[in-house]
């Protein structure tokens, strides 16, 4: 599996991306913190982070006796810079360009 | 939409690089490597405890018409090729300077097959500005992608000898 496919793998899981997104609001959060927004056991979020571990998009860090779980955005970078930009940055700076329009006239 | 107090205080990087660990370590510390990825500049370095650290504008900085130093600080612990803890403050701006120093740590671990792990941690606590700007969420407003886009591109540099196209 190449770093793309763990990364897409990590991300086509709706209780992986709302782990993400809890991290996104507030990053540095414990297992217990994130497991108390979850209907599932400890053992099943952990899982979860393992993955979201292995694809980067988590990295974990010890900070006295707590791990704490940062989002990563690097490998979602990697993926944009790679190959969304080659497609899509001509269309998306139009269409940015067309909402700044849009809004400064409204 | 993002907004500062979304931030943490601690903000952590993660990237992969198929290069061996002094070749990272060469690339964040070296001036003719600084220049070629990221934001550029020269960077220079006495890399000891409480050694110099600044940042000056190269020449593609000045042809954006900046000049002289951008980021200063101080070395706090160098142990090439693995880790080097150093202080950071942004010059460009006299907001963003008088927020004082932040502290920026450089970890470099060897993997297998090759790859060598670099991780970026920047502390960031007392400095509310730097914070969204070091995370990238300026990028639209053409400052940048922040530490993201900065190892994106220093992947690219050494994988391929190229930085990002653009």
């Amino acid at each position: 599996m190449t770093d793309d496919d763990r990364v897409f793998k990590a991300l086509a899981d709706p209780t992986r991306r709302f782990l993400l997104d809890r991290l996104f609001e507030r990053d540095g959060r414990t297992l217990t913190e994130l497991e108390s927004e979850l209907q599932m056991t400890r053992f099943g979020v952990m899982k979860h982070l393992r993955l979201l571990e292995d694809a980067g998009l988590v990295v974990s860090r010890r900070s006295g006796r707590e791990k704490l779980h940062y989002l990563n955005p690097v490998p979602i970078r990697l993926i944009h810079d790679r190959w969304i930009d080659k497609y899509t940055e001509r269309q998306v700076s139009a269409l940015a360009d067309l909402k700044t329009e849009l809004e400064e006239t409204a | 939409m993002t907004t500062a107090t979304n931030i943490a205080t601690t903000q952590v990087y993660r990237v992969w690089i198929k290069a061996t660990p002094q070749a990272i370590w060469d690339a964040i510390t070296k001036p003719e490597w600084t220049d070629r990825y990221g934001y550029t500049g020269l960077a220079e370095y006495d890399l000891r405890p409480g050694g110099a650290f600044r940042m000056v504008a190269g020449p593609a900085m000045e042809s954006h018409g900046f000049s002289g130093p951008m980021v200063d600080g101080e070395v706090l612990e160098a142990d090439p090729p693995r880790k080097l803890v150093q202080t950071w403050r942004l010059l460009m701006d006299p907001e963003l300077e008088a927020e004082g120093f932040t502290r920026l740590t450089y970890e470099i671990e060897e993997g297998e097959g090759g790859v060598t792990k670099l991780t970026v941690i920047h502390d960031v606590e007392g400095a509310p500005k730097l914070a969204p700007m070091v995370a990238g969420e300026a990028d639209e407003t053409g400052a940048g992608g922040g530490w993201a886009w900065i190892l994106s591109d220093l992947k690219s540099l050494l994988e391929t000898g190229k930085p990002l196209a653009g």
